[in-house]
């Protein structure tokens, strides 16, 4: 796999400042896509020739993953004094100053009390930001591979897969399929032939950045998990797809394979047994509906990436035809915690029958956005209101979007209600891969459906005619209500059009697809007939056409 | 008891749904006995008459006037019959939606004509945008596709018509 | 292979194991609408008319690519049912250019026979009218894309009979086409084989021959048979 055109500029940045004695303080400097975005670069580069300039040999300096608070960044830790410094300039006469604070510990926030860090659990996250992401050494040294280590010279497979069963896990790139079933279903399968172990990191939904983020902090953690389950379930090669948009995601997770193989984490002999494991890197060429399974595994096999009729399942026939376990980054990462320390540990975390731990991209009208883990079953006022900081401007909270374009929004009136797979698919919503969006009162919820649906009908895969077609009709459907050119006639047919494509589709996309018009009819259907009988717009965001020539005159 | 009010227009189409309400041929005796034909090509009348209990229209909307003609038919007839592929889908005349009103009018007019040089700009209706089946613009309460509809389904159809009863065209017609 | 036996719309009926519902039921005179399957090609699933209720199903199911299995109940009528595959016939007739009337396959159409079996008289939705565009630059053949239905019987009778794999699918959404050889034009494909496979099983006007006017396309139905006895051969 060719380096991306961006590497070589990597070389030109400085070496991480690693004095040999002990530190008064770390500084931690978030490399993950959103600071890096700031400039957290440019940061880290100045902050090295500053210390070293001032001659100190207590201050360090390193890149570490996500440090969460992605809306504050460039964003640095100093993890000896607990303390986090948001919006860090570039300015090297302010970046003296700041690195005085880093020793004295004093300014930025402390970690611990800060609401925002101190209602999250962090077991996937639980490196993200304090191991370098691209140094294989670094994520051994805080305990990384121990759990792969145990696995392949202490456990057997099948002791492997009741840890992952006792744990309660389940599928975190959406539908929540227990992972312990998955693994034992494709341990048993085949016959003796080959098996396959593919990571779904081909994470699309509008608004999510939990898989990237996860990658680009660390990507070892999740190679360990797919190492741990290739054990497992008899598989000796694997494939992660990753989409194309993650340039930075790419290049750590091909440095991460080339450094693991080389410290003998990965490849052949695995911490010198017989177990073997080789890993590839594909990528996706930007379609979302490679995100689905069927689809995911076609595009690897270098085939048009459009899902296909099941049964079989992958786990029967999968990759070329083989069995095949697929499970998308959060999985993986969640894998090695529970092996370290048990099934029994991670079950003890959540509610109901949703175990452990979710990381969600906070997004939208909320005070601070970034990436969170929580226990499962916190509720989404917790999130929002206590992690969030609540909607900025004054503004009240007027929905929650979660679960992507196959998700809906849940009213204000609801926020009550815990996080876990059941209450939100009872709500009308679903837990998908971790994409949360705040809303205030200055959205129009028609217009979130409109955004919704017009992003199926550009993502549909074109198989299936109700996907494919019935995504467009519903599409100008409201795109007629939001225009104030609808009757209740038009609302009847949207409704009766949205039932048959969420129960005649092929796959997940085309199901998916009316569930925010389903979610946003059951909650804020009165907006729906503002548009319609009053032709206006409550939220003030949609434009009144004006009466067609020839208009529909039903 | 007066007899029924039967009317049909004829809006952008080929009139073949036209000719092939004549070729009911006899059966036509029959209709003429039920009903009083008052407005149509077939007929000499200029306005369309009030109180109309039944009109077959054949052929799309595709102009202003297609479209002021047929809501005003639609506000004086009880029982509105759209004729034909044209009038149900747009059919023919609709396959210059993909192109647009002004692509046609040029090639009609200009590039495509020796001796002319512009597309009428008056004494002819302005095209719309696009060309609609009658159901897009006004409420239609029976569809008989076809193209044209034979004389048999048509006489079927008028047949229940006149005896007051929707016929079920599910069954009786089809496209083509 | 292992007898199964299974009801379908109330009577009982005996299959084979690994038998689809869409085979079986049709082995014994119960009608199911299709448009993508054909016999002798490999199934997709696609189109989505034979979508079938069984019990016990969170969903309708598609009846050719489900296999039979034991004590089954399968209903392949329902109001639901025939509401979700007018809904699907609907949208076929409003998302490209079927013009009847000016088609060579009018009366030997399947799209236009499953409108008329499903009593469909007009379609509420609007007509999207695209410019999908024509290649007639083959010297016997052509496809009008305004008629195509995306069911890829072409793709598959050319990659699964002919062995040429001309055909595939190109783009996504309302963009996606059949295209021949990465998209080169027909007349310009090397690997076409000017078999014109693909024209005799397209259900639509779709491909023609050239020559043929309208509702001319008739001739090609009886070479169909043909194609699936010799597939069912290999």
């Amino acid at each position: 796999m060719p380096e991306p055109d961006d590497a070589p500029a990597r070389a030109r940045h400085h070496e991480p400042v690693l004095p040999e004695g002990p530190v008064r303080a770390t500084a931690n400097v978030c490399h993950a896509a959103g600071c890096l975005s700031l400039g957290s670069d440019l940061v880290f580069d100045r902050l090295c020739e500053r210390v070293e300039a001032s001659g100190t040999d207590d201050v360090g300096v390193r890149r570490v993953g996500c440090l969460g608070l992605c809306a504050q960044g460039p964003l640095v830790k100093v993890p000896e004094h607990d303390r986090l410094y948001a919006k860090v300039p570039a300015e090297p006469d302010e970046l003296d100053q700041l690195v005085e604070q880093f020793r004295s510990g004093t300014g930025g926030l402390v970690v611990s009390e800060d609401p925002f860090f101190a209602r999250q659990v962090k077991v996937v996250l639980r490196h993200c930001g304090s191991v370098d992401p691209e140094e294989v050494e670094d994520y051994v040294a805080k305990g990384g591979y121990a759990a792969l280590r145990r696995a392949v010279t202490e456990m057997t497979p099948e002791e492997v897969v009741a840890e992952v069963t006792e744990s309660g896990l389940r599928g975190r790139g959406g539908a929540g399929y227990p992972t312990g079933l998955k693994w034992a279903t494709v341990a048993k399968s085949g016959e003796g032939g080959h098996k396959y172990v593919v990571c779904n990191a081909d994470e699309g939904d509008p608004g999510a950045f939990m898989d990237r983020s996860v990658l680009e902090s660390c990507p070892q953690q999740v190679l360990e998990g797919m190492a741990i389950a290739a054990y497992a379930v008899g598989a000796n090669e694997g494939y992660v797809y990753v989409r194309a948009e993650y340039p930075l995601t790419v290049r750590r997770l091909n440095s991460a394979i080339r450094q693991a193989e080389r410290a003998g984490l990965l490849g052949t002999a695995i911490a010198d047994t017989s177990f073997s494991f080789h890993l590839e890197v594909r990528i996706g060429a930007g379609a979302f509906v490679c995100g689905e399974e069927t689809a995911l595994l076609a595009s690897i096999e270098g085939r048009r990436g459009t899902p296909r009729p099941r049964p079989p399942y992958p786990a029967a026939a999968g990759l070329f035809g083989e069995p095949t376990l697929i499970n998308n980054v959060e999985t993986f990462a969640s894998i090695s915690a529970i092996i370290e320390r048990g099934g029994r540990w991670y079950a003890a975390i959540g509610a109901n029958k949703s175990r452990g731990t979710k990381v969600f991209a906070l997004a939208g009208a909320v005070e601070r956005t970034g990436l969170i883990e929580v226990p499962m079953g916190l509720s989404l006022r917790q999130i929002v209101f206590e992690i969030g900081g609540g909607v900025p401007g004054g503004h009240r909270c007027k929905a929650v979007q979660t679960g992507g374009p196959s998700g809906g929004c849940i009213p204000e009136e609801l926020l009550d209600m815990p996080v876990d797979y059941e209450s939100l698919v009872s709500a009308g919503s679903i837990m998908g891969s971790g994409g949360m969006i705040v809303m205030d009162e200055t959205t129009c919820m028609v217009d979130v459906a409109r955004y919704f649906m017009d992003f199926c009908r550009e993502e549909s895969c074109s198989r299936c005619v109700p996907c494919r077609a019935g995504t467009v009709q519903m599409h100008r459907l409201l795109d007629r209500i939001c225009s104030g050119l609808a009757t209740r006639a038009d609302l009847e047919r949207l409704e009766r059009l949205a039932a048959m494509v969420q129960r005649a589709s092929l796959c997940g996309l085309g199901q998916g697809a009316p569930s925010t018009v389903f979610s946003t009819l059951r909650y804020f259907k009165d907006e729906y007939l503002a548009h319609i009988d009053h032709r206006t717009c409550p939220a003030g965001v949609c434009e009144m056409a004006p009466f067609e020539m020839a208009g529909s005159g039903r | 008891m007066a007899k029924p009010r039967l009317a049909t227009i004829w809006l952008d189409g080929c009139s073949g749904c036209h000719m092939s309400f004549l070729d009911l041929d006899e059966r036509l005796f029959d209709v003429f006995a039920r009903a009083e034909l008052v407005y149509g090509p077939l007929v000499d009348a200029k306005e369309f008459p009030e109180d109309v209990d039944v009109t077959l229209v054949e052929g799309a909307v595709s102009t202003e006037d297609d479209l002021r003609r047929v809501r005003e038919v639609r506000a004086k007839t009880k029982i509105l019959v759209s004729l034909g592929d044209c009038a149900v889908t747009a059919n023919v005349p609709g396959m210059r939606n993909p192109l647009g009103p002004k692509a046609i009018l040029e090639t009609a007019y200009a590039s495509g004509v020796t001796g002319a040089s512009a597309a009428p700009s008056e004494w002819v209706p302005a095209l719309l945008e696009r060309v609609q089946p009658v159901h897009a613009v006004v409420p239609v309460d029976v569809y008989l596709p076809g193209c044209p509809p034979s004389a048999d389904v048509i006489a079927e159809a008028i047949d229940q018509l006149l005896a007051g009863q929707l016929p079920d065209t599910a069954h009786l017609a089809s496209f083509g | 292979m292992s007898v199964v036996t299974l009801v379908i719309d109330g009577h009982d009926v005996a299959g084979q194991s690994g038998q689809s519902i869409l085979s079986v039921a049709r082995e014994h005179g119960i009608a199911i609408p299709t448009l993508c399957h054909l016999d002798g090609l490999s199934e997709v699933g696609a189109c989505r008319l034979c979508m079938v209720e069984v019990r016990g199903a969170r969903r309708p199911l598609a009846a050719c690519v489900t296999e039979v299995q034991e004590h089954m109940e399968v209903t392949t009528t329902t109001d639901e049912l025939t509401d979700y595959r007018r809904q699907i016939i609907e949208l076929l007739f409003t998302e490209r250019n079927h013009v009847c009337a000016v088609c060579i396959a009018n009366r030997h159409c399947e799209l236009q026979d499953l409108a008329k079996a499903l009593g469909m008289t007009h379609f509420d939705l609007p007509a999207l009218n695209p410019s999908a565009g024509v290649d007639a630059s083959h010297e016997r053949f052509g496809i009008d894309h305004n008629r195509c239905v995306l069911c890829t019987r072409c793709v598959r009778v050319c990659a699964e009979i002919e062995g040429a794999h001309t055909w595939d699918v190109r783009g996504r959404a309302s963009e996606a086409r059949v295209i021949t050889d990465l998209g080169t034009p027909w007349g310009e494909s090397p690997t076409c084989t000017s078999c014109g496979k693909c024209v005799q099983v397209c259900p639509t006007g779709a491909l023609f021959e050239k020559g043929r006017a309208v509702a001319e396309g008739k001739e090609r139905r009886p070479y169909v048979p043909f194609l699936v006895a010799r597939n069912r051969r290999s």
